[in-house]
């Protein structure tokens, strides 16, 4: 099987020619350096990203706390940590670290406040 | 009101806050900022994304984060807030600047200082900056706009997107509608090159088979009172719409994120003359603006697409507004920067003799294997070789000592021999 993709590494961009079969990459041509090929097989085999999301918050000055997952989770979960992160309610006072939702989804990651929220009085 | 500081910083975002401390670290006690929002932290607070501070913090953060560090240090350090609190007007007469500021709780106030420093940030190209034909219907917004509707206040601006220009904004909104459910069908750019950054296109396009047309415009917008749907076309070399590749989509949002203009405004009005590429102020090596004592810093100045360099330069900055006020800003003989082959600008357009500087500059088109050349007339001052270079890229280049006898500066990038 063939993938093209570009190594986001660092700003270079370099357009990867990627021949793998179902187990392991075969081949990895355009790459400028060793970066490239442990990149293809990441983002071939078991690709990550960060979940960035907003969730609803009681008690603040603002209605809406930012919040992400504090590490990669897998790529193809990324819409059940969406779906789970629309679920949860949050309430001020909160902390920037603070744990919104524990271990979301098994993944070992946590869903974390982005931003820290006073509570406000006239808003319970 | 009237009230008497040392420094007055007119923004309290990322280039407002790190040049507030750079003032006090540097010994500047009276310090005032002010922000028309009622919080401290500028447009970080609606990026909540990702891919903040890996050069300041040498850590991934988002927005907020990023923007909470500074506010921190800010809080610890004392420095006087006003939120809420326009700024409307500068009245500069020799070494005094009197800003009127007006709030709902103060009204009106005047607040003179010796420096000012404005970091009022930028704001959005709209569609009549690129006059766009067709009707006129609801639905057409920035995609900055949209990152505040959805972030800040929980609403989807559509179901159906289309996304003009390819700006890193742009990108970020199309994973993010993507990810809160909306369809986005795709990205149109003007140029035969994406002008946001490459990790966006692979992270917020492609994981998502978000087509990305380049070299195609939308020739049309359709719909009464809700959009329904844009004509696009390719273009060619001088920009105008060809038969070759037409084609329609519907859609019920339009995202426009087709570029940045420094927030001048104010800056006119005290009588800062402005760069016609930057947009921002012409600054000197200190980043003083044409009136004494009026500094700049951040997306005022020039559109900047990373923070941190935003905070780099507010810090330098603010170190150098702190020796203006201290009568300690040392004047040398200034000499010219040239912008040369493939540069778009350099920012300063000046240096000083025998002074240190740090110059910014963006390319006009991506190149490969290029070299970029800062020289005086006798001397290499820098060179280095780059496997590429991106206009959506800003390079920032330190130079530790302009030679006491250059007369001028030359940035170009060159292609070397083999």
């Amino acid at each position: 099987m063939k993938e093209d993709l570009i190594c986001t590494n660092c700003p270079l961009g370099c357009g990867l020619q990627v021949t793998y079969d179902k187990k392991k990459i075969i081949k990895v041509e355009g790459n400028t350096c060793k970066r490239g090929e442990e990149y293809a097989e990441k983002e071939i085999f078991h690709p990550e990203r960060i979940v960035t999301t907003t969730v609803r918050v009681s008690g603040a000055a603002v209605p809406f706390l930012p919040v992400k997952t504090d590490k990669s989770v897998p790529r193809e979960l990324c819409f059940k940590v969406m779906d789970r992160a629309f679920g949860a309610r949050a309430k001020a006072p909160v902390k920037a670290g603070d744990i919104i939702i524990k271990n979301i989804l098994d993944t070992g990651a946590d869903l974390v406040a982005t931003r820290s929220l006073k509570k406000e009085k006239n808003n319970a | 009101m009237t009230r008497e500081v040392q420094a007055l910083v007119i923004g309290a975002g990322p280039a407002g806050l790190g040049a507030a401390l750079s003032l006090k670290n540097a010994g500047i006690e009276d310090i005032l900022v002010v922000d028309r929002e009622d919080s401290p932290g500028g447009i970080l607070l609606q990026c909540i994304h990702n891919g903040f501070g890996l050069h300041q913090f040498n850590e991934e953060l988002t927005g907020p984060e990023y923007a909470e560090r500074y506010i921190n240090r800010f809080r610890k350090s004392n420095i006087d807030l006003l939120v809420n609190t326009s700024a409307i007007d500068i009245i500069a007469d020799g070494d005094k600047k009197t800003v009127v500021l007006l709030s709902e709780e103060e009204g009106l106030m005047e607040v003179s200082a010796k420096a000012v420093i404005l970091s009022m940030g930028c704001r959005e190209r709209n569609r009549g900056n690129i006059a766009i034909p067709g009707s006129r219907p609801a639905g057409i917004m920035t995609a900055g706009f949209a990152q505040k509707m959805v972030n800040m206040h929980g609403h989807i601006p559509g179901k159906e997107i289309v996304i003009l220009g390819s700006g890193d904004i742009g990108l970020i909104m199309a994973r993010r509608l993507t990810w809160e459910g909306a369809h986005v069908k795709a990205v149109i750019e003007v140029q035969p090159f994406p002008g946001g950054l490459n990790r966006n296109i692979v992270q917020c396009l492609n994981d998502f088979k978000i087509p990305l047309y380049l070299s195609h415009t939308i020739t049309n917008i359709k719909g009464n009172w809700r959009i329904k749907g844009v004509d696009v076309a390719s273009i060619d070399k001088h920009l105008e719409p060809t038969s070759e590749d037409k084609f329609s989509l519907t859609c019920d949002c339009l995202l426009l994120s087709i570029g940045l203009i420094p927030e001048n405004e104010l800056s006119l009005k005290a009588g800062v003359i402005l760069d016609p590429v930057t947009r921002g102020a012409i600054v000197d090596v200190n980043l003083m603006t044409s009136v004494p004592g009026v500094f700049a810093c951040g997306n005022v100045l020039q559109v900047h697409d990373l923070a941190d360099w935003v905070s780099e330069e507010a810090e330098y900055c603010g170190k150098a507004a702190a020796l203006y006020i201290q009568d300690k800003i040392t004047k040398g003989r200034e000499l010219p920067v040239k912008t040369g082959n493939l540069v778009r600008y350099v920012l300063p357009s000046r240096v000083e003799a025998g002074k240190e500087a740090i110059l910014s500059l963006r390319p006009i088109t991506p190149a490969k294997d290029i070299t970029l050349m800062i020289k005086s007339e006798k001397k290499i001052l820098h060179k280095k070789k780059h496997k590429k270079i991106f206009p959506s890229e800003m390079l920032r280049i330190p130079l530790k000592e302009i030679p006491a006898d250059a007369q001028y500066i030359d940035v170009s990038f060159v292609w070397e021999e083999k």
